[in-house]
């Protein structure tokens, strides 16, 4: 009996970054895809890549390994990367908008799929994602602003998933 | 050369790691059981990933090779 039950993953997604919202959804998608049952719980910043439109960023001053490179020009110039030092993109205005657009744009290129197809992806293999009652109303966001898909609960409902998962992570 | 017959072709050239498994498990589910599905693919992570979502869906890898930096394989179906 034990070996038709199928496998269960649990993720706590809790970054808001437009990096660090790629790994739920790319492990959660593929989960589904090798038939395992998923629940992401989305908490803290992590309850943004449930808006109907998600405005991920990245900052690459918190991220000093990130590598600055240009996803234009020729194959040479790509490969070089820019040697910024933290001062300075802590100080140039709207520097997180630009790097932002340099690796969606990066991502582009690569084919990787946007946020919002990647989390399309994992509703139509029956990902089932749950927002973060508390911190919704810490920060004061509604059900209304989510994706209709959007189940809302509380660390109680995660944990009695997460018990029977042979998965869990956090990210 | 295997007798078994391909059901479905699939081009996933240029597609990164979710979507070739994805691809693979929607299609599998769309294929008599016994038949197989072919993929070609340029992503080297399926030479690695297929095999792993082979083995945890209980789907047979018929076959998989490289040539010219294209992988191309064969997954049939079991159940």
């Amino acid at each position: 009996m034990e070996e038709n039950k199928p496998k269960r993953m649990a993720i706590i997604a809790s970054q808001g970054t437009l990096d660090w919202a790629y790994p739920p959804f790319i492990l959660a998608s593929t989960a589904a895809a090798m038939n395992m049952e998923v629940t992401i719980f989305f908490t803290f910043y992590g309850l943004t890549l449930l808006k109907k439109d998600v405005k991920a960023k990245v900052a690459p001053q918190t991220n000093p390994a990130m590598p600055m490179r240009m996803p234009f020009g020729s194959k040479g110039f790509q490969k070089f990367t820019w040697p910024i030092p933290n001062v300075i993109m802590g100080n140039v205005p709207f520097f997180e908008n630009m790097a932002t657009g340099l690796m969606k744009k990066t991502f582009k290129n690569k084919n990787v799929m946007s946020i919002e197809e990647l989390r399309q992806m994992c509703l139509d293999l029956n990902v089932k994602m749950v927002g973060c009652q508390m911190t919704m109303d810490v920060f004061g966001f509604t059900k209304e602003e989510f994706i209709d898909d959007v189940d809302i609960g509380g660390a109680a409902s995660f944990l009695n998933f997460a018990a029977d998962a042979d998965i869990q992570l956090f990210v | 050369m295997s007798t078994d017959s391909i059901e479905k072709v699939l081009d996933l050239k240029g597609l990164l790691c979710p979507i070739p498994v994805v691809k693979i498990a929607n299609a599998i589910k769309e294929v008599e059981v016994g038949t197989v599905v072919e993929a070609t693919a340029t992503d080297p992570g399926v030479m690695m990933d297929i095999p792993a979502w082979c083995a945890s869906t209980g789907n047979e890898l018929a076959s998989m090779e490289e040539a010219d930096n294209v992988f191309t394989f064969r997954v049939k179906r079991l159940k």
